[in-house]
Order: structure tokens, then C-alpha cells, then sequence
């Protein structure tokens, strides 16, 4: 019972231990920002890999989650004669909920697994270690532009996965199952406020994009640097993300909707 | 910056290495090491593996801080630096690690030119001049458009030391130069080590467990075991060192102090026994 115990203690104090590095991390990455501007080329580079590269599976799954929400909602919508609210219903999910979350989630099955390990193999190949040696601080010249390209990409693909999960359910919706299609836009129109609903699926993004890439930098510059490591690394990045990003929607939706 | 207080031995000497002990978790890495390296020699560390050779160009380096002890570098106690003054003493060594360390996403000119473009302002042409100049010093000036996948172990070596001399640093530090390589990049090696540091003025230190190589180009060395300084003085010196465990080490001798069998029971003992 005791050795019970014990353990629990350790792996607390553990985990608060890897909490307060990751946030002395953050400083540092913070205390980097100025010298972006710099080098603004690396951000650009960063940029292309993190979120065009990314630009695929977000317009991908957005069309499909998008069709799949037109569909099962029509099919509840029309038992009770309400169809022509299907625009708004579906814009109001994806643009509240499902394009911040799931952009997240897929932005760190791909972006963000891809950081870690990209880091992480640095570290191991001592990539890190020759540029400290060069006097050239790793933080600021590796992490620094991925991380801020991180979170500039993560509002916009966000944006685009609303827009294409829109445009999913609309083919869905007026084009096969016969919705009105003044109806669909003229609703969505009347029911989505920019103020509460798109702006506070912004915010959201804008969050995620911080807690992804931010776990995945650090779990890539701390990673053990062997393969088993950075394996290790990479697969803690997409569930602490994922832990991290469902654990924050529910605190943003109370604070932003809990009173409506 | 603190100084040494004898401005005498640090005009002597560019790397003063003082009673340094360092430690990982329970392990003792070095325990109380002491060695002081001359400019414009070429210094070998030797010692057997994991015996904390890296780790002692990594304290000299200041990425790592022992735990007790000083080490100083032109006379300056490299871990009483802020961040900023041991980045700046940074640029005045250069390390080639053992694996070369190239960044994988860059050709082998945008390699070398990496810490002349981070460090100077200097104009396109200028850098092209002064990254040609270093790859034709290795023998590279030709391989300059391929990427490090495309090199073998031994160029991208080369191209790794072209970079590290990119910005005529110092000091420049091998993390086993040899290891891994066939007889052809060895002495090519060898030869651009004893070149660079005679022609360029620098000093070198080497750490390598290659007696052969090692003994032909450096000018002294330094055995350690067991985080002690064992023996040292310059290579006909060690060949003739009264210490059994050099002996041993510099023979290649498999068995000695450094025992062949990993600590165990008696044998008789072990295959008596009916379970693991």
C-alpha cells in the first residue's frame, strides 16, 4: 500500500515536473520571438511545411465530415419538417466545434507529429548540439519559426475546413437531397453571428494552435535521442495533444456559450 | 568574465582543465580531471569507450557544467558565463562531431556557409569565395551542390570540418575523427588535422581511441580511466609508459587491469545452477 503510494507520488511529480519545464520552454520560445524578424525567411519556409503542406487532409476531411453532417442532420431535420435550417445548423457546428477541434487533431497527426519528430531527429543526429557549438542558439533558429508558423496556420486551416465542410453539406444537402437553396444560405446567413460564432471559433483555433504546437516543439526538443525516443516523442505528441485540445474545447464552450 | 590569475601559464596554455568532476545521476564520469592544453598543439584525449571522453569536449564546449572544478578558455571560466558571452566564446571554437552532424535539409554549401551567414553581414559573393576556400581545403569544392545523403561518412566528415573552420576559429575540437572509417578517409583525415592546425594556426584536440592514428599527428596525449588523468606526455613517452593499464590500451591487449570478462561468478558456479 505504501509502495502505492510512492509511485503515485513519483509519477505527480513527474508530471508536474514536465508541466514546469514545458512552460519554461515557452518562455524561452517567447524571449525568441524578436529575433524572427530577422530571419523572416525561415518562417516562410516554416510555413510551407506546416500549413500548405497540411492543406490536403484539412480540405479532405472538412469535405467529408461536411457531407456526412448534411446528411445525418437532414435525415433528422426532415421528421420534423425543418430541412431548410439545415445551412445553419451544419455552419454552426463546424464553425463553433468540429473545424477548430478536428482541425486541431488532424494538425497534429500531421503537422505537429511531424515536428517532434523532425526535432527530435535533430537532436539525435546532434544537429542541435553542432549549432549550439556554432553559437547559434537552436531555440530561436529551430523551434522559434515552427512554432509561430504553428499557430499562424492552425486559425486559417480551421477557417478553410468550416468553409469546405459548408460547401460538403450544401453538395449534399440542396444538390441530392432537394434542400431549397435560398433557404440553406439565407438561413445560415440570418442564424451565424460573426461576433459570437465565427469569431469564437477563431479564438478556438487560435488556442489549439498554441497547445498543439506547443507540445509538439517540446516533445521534440526533449526527446530521448534515440529512435525508441523519438518514437516515443512523437506518439505522446498526438495524445497529449488530443487530451490537451478536447480538455480546453469544453473550458472555451463554457466560457463563450455557457450562458446563452 | 572571471580570468585565471596566472596571465603567464594563459598565454601558455589556451584550455586550463581544473580538478573537474562530473557526474550523471549516481555515475561518476570524471573525478577530478586535470589537463591543460597548449595553443597551437594538437592535444589527444584517449581513453577507453564511454569513459567520458565526449563528455569532457562538451564541458570544454560549456553545453554541459561540471559539477566541481574549473575549465578555462583563454582564460576565461567558460561556466561563469552568461548565456550571451558564451555564445560569443562559442565562435571562437569549432567542434567536428562524430557523426558529422550536417543539416540534413541543406546542400553541403549552404552547410558551410550556414555559420558565416548566421555570424556576418557579409555579401553573397564574399561567402561564396569563403565557402569555395574551405571545401577546396577538404578536397570538397566539387561535391559542393550534393546533399548530405548523397555523401559518404567520410566527406560529409570533411564537409563537417570545413564548416566548423568556416569562421577560423581558435580552437578546434575532433569527437572521434577516425572511428568508422577505411584506410584512405583515415589518412586523409590525419593529414587535413596536422595541415589545418600548422597552417591556420590553431589548436586542436582531439578525442579518439585510435592509438595508431592518434599517436602519428598529435603533438601530446592523455590517457584517462576511470575519470582520472592516467598517464600523459607525447607519444613515444606513452609507448613506453610505466602503467600496466596504458600498456594495455595503447597494445590493444584484450585482456589486463581492464578485465576481458564483464564482473561475474565463477563459471563452475554458474553452470550449476538450474534456473536463470
Amino acid at each position: 500500500m505504501f509502495n502505492q503510494f510512492q509511485i503515485l507520488g513519483r509519477r505527480s511529480m513527474s508530471v508536474f515536473q514536465r508541466l514546469g519545464q514545458a512552460m519554461l520552454f515557452q518562455l524561452q520560445i517567447l524571449a525568441g520571438l524578436p529575433g524572427l524578424l530577422r530571419h523572416p525567411r525561415l518562417l516562410i519556409q516554416e510555413l510551407y511545411s506546416v500549413g500548405v503542406q497540411s492543406l490536403a487532409i484539412i480540405v479532405i476531411s472538412g469535405l467529408t465530415v461536411g457531407m456526412v453532417l448534411g446528411l445525418q442532420m437532414y435525415n433528422t431535420l426532415v421528421d420534423f419538417g425543418t430541412e431548410e435550417s439545415l445551412g445553419p445548423v451544419v455552419a454552426l457546428s463546424l464553425v463553433r466545434e468540429l473545424g477548430p477541434v478536428l482541425t486541431a487533431l488532424l494538425f497534429s497527426g500531421r503537422a505537429g507529429s511531424a515536428l517532434t519528430a523532425e526535432i527530435g531527429l535533430m537532436k539525435a543526429t546532434d544537429q542541435l548540439s553542432v549549432m549550439e557549438m556554432m553559437a547559434v542558439d537552436p531555440v530561436k533558429r529551430v523551434v522559434v519559426p515552427r512554432f509561430v508558423a504553428g499557430v499562424i496556420s492552425m486559425p486559417l486551416l480551421a477557417a478553410i475546413f468550416s468553409a469546405v465542410g459548408i460547401l460538403g453539406s450544401y453538395m449534399v444537402g440542396v444538390g441530392l437531397l432537394g434542400v431549397d437553396d435560398g433557404a440553406f444560405w439565407s438561413q445560415m446567413q440570418h442564424k451565424v453571428s460573426f461576433d459570437k460564432d465565427i469569431w469564437n471559433g477563431i479564438i478556438k483555433s487560435f488556442v489549439f494552435g498554441i497547445i498543439a504546437t506547443w507540445i509538439a516543439v517540446f516533445e521534440g526538443y526533449t526527446a530521448i535521442p534515440t529512435t525508441a525516443g523519438v518514437s516515443n516523442a512523437t506518439t505522446r505528441t498526438v495524445v497529449h495533444t488530443a487530451f490537451a485540445v478536447l480538455a480546453m474545447d469544453f473550458v472555451l464552450t463554457a466560457i463563450m456559450f455557457g450562458e446563452s | 568574465m572571471s580570468v585565471s590569475q596566472d596571465p603567464q601559464q594563459d598565454q601558455q596554455m589556451l584550455v586550463d582543465i581544473n580538478n573537474v568532476h562530473y557526474s550523471v545521476g549516481s555515475r561518476t564520469i570524471l573525478d577530478g580531471v586535470d589537463i591543460k592544453i597548449p595553443r597551437g598543439k594538437i592535444t589527444t584525449i584517449m581513453g577507453p569507450s564511454g569513459c567520458g571522453k565526449t563528455t569532457l569536449l562538451r564541458l570544454i564546449g560549456g553545453q554541459l557544467t561540471p559539477n566541481q572544478g574549473s575549465i578555462h578558455f583563454d582564460g576565461v571560466n567558460m561556466h561563469t558565463l552568461a548565456n550571451d558571452d558564451l555564445y560569443l566564446m562559442r565562435k571562437r571554437m569549432g567542434m567536428l562531431f562524430q557523426s558529422g552532424a550536417l543539416f540534413t535539409h541543406m546542400s553541403v554549401y549552404d552547410n558551410v556557409a550556414f555559420p558565416v551567414r548566421e555570424h556576418t553581414n557579409l555579401p553573397e559573393h564574399i561567402i561564396r569565395a569563403l565557402v569555395l576556400m574551405k571545401l577546396e581545403a577538404v578536397g570538397l569544392r566539387g561535391a559542393r551542390h550534393l546533399m548530405p545523403s548523397e555523401l559518404s561518412g567520410g566527406m560529409s566528415r570533411r564537409v563537417a570540418l570545413a564548416r566548423a573552420i568556416a569562421l577560423d576559429p581558435m580552437m578546434i575540437m575532433y569527437d572521434e575523427p577516425f572511428t568508422g572509417q577505411d584506410p584512405i578517409t583515415v589518412g586523409v583525415i590525419m593529414q587535413l588535422i596536422r595541415l589545418l592546425n600548422d597552417s591556420l594556426g590553431m589548436t586542436s584536440v582531439i578525442v579518439s581511441h585510435d592509438v595508431q592514428e592518434v599517436c602519428a599527428i598529435s603533438d601530446q596525449l592523455f590517457m584517462i580511466s576511470d575519470g582520472h588523468v592516467v598517464d600523459s606526455g607525447g607519444p613515444s613517452q606513452l609507448q613506453k609508459s610505466g602503467s600496466d593499464w596504458v600498456q594495455q590500451f595503447m597494445s590493444a591487449m584484450p585482456d589486463g587491469p581492464v578485465p576481458f570478462h564483464y564482473p561475474v561468478i565463477p563459471f563452475i558456479d554458474d553452470m550449476l545452477l538450474e534456473d536463470e
